[in-house]
């Protein structure tokens, strides 16, 4: 074997009747890092985590914790921790003995499980409600203490199912960087999973994109950002623009590709074979519209649609031939003017802010 | 346009007028329940004549051995039977709120058929089974099990098996109202903290579910203790309960205040248990909240103490049965690469089903008996005839009893119908002070014994002249069905969703129209249902129609009674049969119409 990972995953796959779950589910997880598993409802991210857990059993490939097959152990063996959506604080108990559950089960001595409980209702800034009911507390504490709950075994992997699901906007951006420091304070391992692109980015490590029951993408924020290998990828995370093309071949040690109006474009070196119809993405904020002089290396023209100042940014919508809109996004300079709508514009990029993707 | 026309929208409208929806209810109730009922409490504590208060009934009562012998056994039995049916029943109510939707439908239809099914048809079934000649008993005779028959009834055994049977769905019906609400993620949460299955279940779920545990206790000991069919047929001299001494002592004594101050006992008692209950868990988690202790405040020392006992129990059985899966597992290691066999789910299922069929399969035994050529039961019944059918329908008496049924179901099921659905639409929609006490006074002829509101009646009716007539009847089973309806109605109303009237409202439909027009037509299937449900109870009601007809009239279930009372007959077998197909057919019909409601 090669060097032992906290998690590895391999070739998950899990059916419910005709219908694919998850299918060729690799991956595998770090000491420390903190891994998401993004997409949309339906894409397997809870069913991956799910078999993690050992909530739900695979019909076939394999789960190892900390270098130890676990593919059809319970949930109990596992070392693991879960925070789930709702919380799933045990209603009839305090919150203190929500705490001292896990210790319980493992049977620690009462004196330091006590001494754990206040360790950990430390470290969520919650030292002072140890003997309320979990109905007692609002949903942003009742989370932290799910967390607490968590955290008080030390298990090797910690994961998350959408635990922020349910929190308003505020309080969300609250947890994620609450999250995001215990996360970088405590060292500790964390899987997990959301369908919120914004909330991947601020906080992971590194990101697993899903989509339809496989894993599209995996790698850090920048990567999935910045080079994209699906049409999925690119629209997913982030805001992007794309154009059909048929590739022309290689030129200058760049692709070039041509629009259905002819104009060329350049990307850099892709592996796509000459003659073969692809989309080329770019995001907005790489787009400029050009002066009367500017030259970039790739430029197109369109009439200008709408122009929308959202506080430190500008939109800039153009209408191409075709029908087809694209979107420029500049910083705001000062009270937008200056150019009307339906104005001729040339949008200029460069070639190294190009993706070529596969259609 | 004018003063006085915009004056009219400057105010908030009038308030009072929007409790109307309850009026009917209230004076209904009020009048044929709440007042007759208190009119028996009240004459069980006066002295005749001088109407000064007194004890003296209550006394006598319990200075006889007789009586306070019978109310032992009552308890007892009802004990037995309500810890019967929650043993039972906690498996069946586990899988049915644990399972897939697909099976837990068609298993709740299996529970729901027995408990809208005549009390006297699965008693009669029962005598075919267990009786001397009964199927069990041949078949051990065959099987050379035994060599004569074995006595299964007129005997405790007998009693307890009928009760349980009876009772066993109204048990399982609370407790998964109850379990439904637990959050599947719990028990999941307790075993990715290091709980093994026993330990997540007894610390984690079976105290949340044991509010369901104690209402469905509650609900099935008060009925319990008013039972009479399942005692007097299957029951021997040492099996009498108390209400089928008020029955004697009404019916065949005609000591009519001395059976008043008996079921004034029962009434007692059963408030009492009530009572028990309300300090030990609070009365709201009768209608599915939390208990006491769970909401924060200390509780009363009884419910305290119950925690305690509760915790110390639960952890000792969660810690014995991690023991025991401990042990277990190394015996047979479990390998992280084999899917592991699920050895608790199955013998949960194989459990629950068994309780099912034993709910179940037992009715239609009835079945072959009614087609048998010999004048008596026994198993294997010679066929095949159609004589005891011919009986039926050539008897005036049966016809009589039938047509009468009939009319007196469908009269009273419209009653209760149009007293309770306005009823329904208010609670389910308004706002109100004491909304929960309301729903309590409108739900409580489902829970006090049936026996005593048929006393009460019967002194009520006897002042107004209503003893023997088809409006006495019709007006009694009303008051039984006005909660069915109310009920149904307020569930169907739970998933309605009410922007619609809105909408329709703001498009200038006023508001009886936005019932007409849009609301009626989208619950009509609820309300069919409950109508179905309403039509049902009346239907199968003897404790009323046994009282309030007076011994002029007769009803299909008294019919059966009086001829069960002299000889469990080929006869009833038919009737029994002819009634378990209809009922089981409207059940049918009114369970898809809500499955449409619901679903839709």
């Amino acid at each position: 074997m090669t060097e032992k990972h906290k998690l590895t995953v391999r070739s998950l796959r899990k059916t419910y009747g005709p219908v694919v779950a998850l299918t060729d589910a690799s991956l595998d997880l770090e000491e420390g890092e903190f891994l998401t598993l993004l997409g949309p409802s339906g894409s397997g991210k809870t069913t991956m985590l799910m078999i993690i857990a050992g909530l739900i059993q695979p019909d076939s490939g394999e789960v190892s914790i900390d270098g130890k097959l676990a593919t059809y152990a319970p949930p109990f063996k596992r070392d693991i921790g879960m925070v789930f959506q709702n919380y799933a604080l045990f209603p009839h108990m305090t919150v203190r003995e929500n705490i001292a559950f896990p210790l319980r089960m493992r049977r620690v001595p009462d004196a330091r499980i006590a001494d754990e409980v206040k360790r950990v209702l430390d470290i969520v800034r919650l030292p002072q409600v140890a003997d309320r009911l979990p109905r007692q507390l609002s949903g942003g504490q009742q989370q932290r203490i799910a967390l607490a709950r968590c955290m008080v075994y030390r298990p090797s992997i910690i994961l998350m199912d959408e635990p922020l699901g349910a929190l308003d906007k505020k309080l969300r951006d609250e947890m994620q960087l609450e999250i995001k420091n215990l996360h970088t304070e405590l060292g500790i391992t964390v899987l997990y999973v959301t369908h919120d692109q914004e909330e991947a980015m601020i906080m992971s490590d590194r990101i697993c994109l899903m989509n339809d029951a496989r894993i599209e993408q995996l790698g850090t924020p920048a990567d999935l950002y910045f080079k994209p290998r699906s049409v999925f990828a690119a629209s997913f995370l982030g805001e992007s623009n794309l154009i059909d093309v048929t590739v022309a071949g290689t030129e200058g040690g760049r692709t070039a590709m041509r629009t259905a109006d002819g104009t060329t474009l350049r990307a850099p070196l892709a592996a796509v074979p000459a003659g073969a119809a692809a989309k080329m993405m770019v995001r907005p904020e790489r787009l400029h519209v050009l002066g009367p002089t500017d030259r970039a290396d790739n430029v197109i023209e369109g009439a200008l649609d709408q122009v929308i100042m959202v506080g430190g940014v500008t939109k800039y919508y153009v209408k191409l031939k075709g029908d087809r809109t694209v979107s420029a996004t500049q910083l705001t300079q000062g009270p937008v003017g200056g150019i009307e709508r339906g104005a001729k514009v040339r949008l200029g990029w460069a070639a190294d802010s190009t993706v070529v993707l596969p259609t | 346009m004018t003063a006085a026309a915009a004056s009219a929208f400057a105010r908030p409208r009038r308030s009072w007028g929007r409790f109307l929806p309850l009026l009917p209810v209230l004076v209904f109730l009020g009048f044929l329940f709440l007042y007759p009922v208190g009119q028996l409490l009240w004459l069980s504590v006066v002295e005749k004549g001088s109407g000064d208060l007194t004890a003296a009934h209550y006394a006598r009562l319990l200075a006889v051995p007789v009586y306070s012998k019978v109310l032992l056994i009552t308890f007892e039995t009802s004990a037995w039977c309500t810890l019967f049916c929650v043993l039972g029943g906690y498996p069946v109510a586990y899988l049915l709120a644990t399972t897939g939707d697909k099976w837990r439908n068609n298993l709740m239809l299996l529970v729901l058929l027995p408990f809208w099914t005549s009390f006297l048809v699965r008693t009669f079934a029962w005598i075919v089974l267990l009786g001397r000649n009964g199927a069990i008993n041949k078949w051990l005779q065959a099987l050379g099990i035994t060599d004569a028959p074995l006595g299964l009834i007129y005997n405790f055994a007998g009693v307890m098996v009928g009760m349980t049977h009876a009772l066993m769905p109204l048990a399982i019906i609370s407790m998964v109202s109850v379990m439904e609400n637990i959050d599947a993620n719990l028990p999941r949460a307790a075993s990715t903290l290091g709980a093994r299955g026993g330990q997540a279940f007894f610390r984690i779920y079976f105290p949340l579910s044991l509010p369901g545990v104690a209402a469905g206790g509650l609900l099935t000991f008060i009925t319990a203790i008013g039972f009479f069919i399942t005692p007097a047929l299957l029951g021997g001299r040492q099996q009498i309960m108390i209400t089928q001494v008020i029955i004697e002592q009404v019916q065949d004594l005609m000591n009519w205040s001395f059976g008043g101050a008996v079921s004034m006992l029962l009434l007692v008692s059963a408030l009492f248990v009530f009572w028990l209950y309300d300090r030990a868990l609070g009365m709201s988690t009768l209608a599915g909240g939390s208990p006491a202790s769970q909401v924060g405040d200390r509780g009363t020392w009884l419910s305290r103490g119950f925690a305690w006992v509760g915790d110390l129990a639960t952890a000792a059985i969660g810690r014995a049965c991690d023991l025991a899966a401990v042990a277990w597992e190394t015996v047979f290691p479990q390998r992280p690469d084999k899917p592991p066999v699920k050895i608790a789910r199955g013998v949960l299922w194989a459990t629950a089903l068994s309780v099912v069929a034993f709910l179940a399969v037992p009715t239609f035994f009835i079945i072959p008996v009614s087609f048998t050529t010999e004048g008596f039961i026994q198993w294997p019944p010679k066929f095949f005839s159609w004589r005891w059918y011919d009986t039926v329908f050539e008897s005036p008496t049966w016809i009589a009893a039938i047509v009468r049924s009939l009319t007196v179901a469908t009269l009273s099921a419209g009653v209760a119908m149009l007293i309770g659905t306005p009823a329904a639409f208010f609670l389910s929609r308004q706002s109100m002070i004491g909304k929960t006490a309301m729903l309590g006074v409108i739900l409580s002829p489902l829970i006090i014994p049936r026996i005593i509101i048929a006393v009460a009646l019967f002194y009520f009716y006897a002042k107004l002249g209503l003893i023997g007539t088809n409006l006495g009847l019709i007006l009694g089973h009303a008051v039984l069905a006005v909660p069915y309806v109310v009920v149904t109605v307020m569930a169907v109303l739970k998933n309605y969703d009410e922007r619609l009237d809105q909408a329709a409202s703001s498009l200038g439909a006023n508001r009886w129209r936005t019932l007409w027009h849009v609301t009626f037509p989208l619950i009509r299937a609820g309300l069919i249902a409950a109508f179905i449900f309403a039509f049902v109870t009346s239907l199968d009601e003897l404790t009323i129609a046994l009282f309030v007809s007076g011994g002029l009239v007769t009803t299909l279930p008294k019919q059966m009674w009086d001829d069960a009372l002299l000889k469990v007959s080929p006869t009833l077998a038919a009737v029994s049969t002819l009634l378990l197909i209809f009922v089981t057919f409207m059940i049918l019909a009114a369970e898809y119409l809500r499955r449409r409601a619901v679903h839709k």
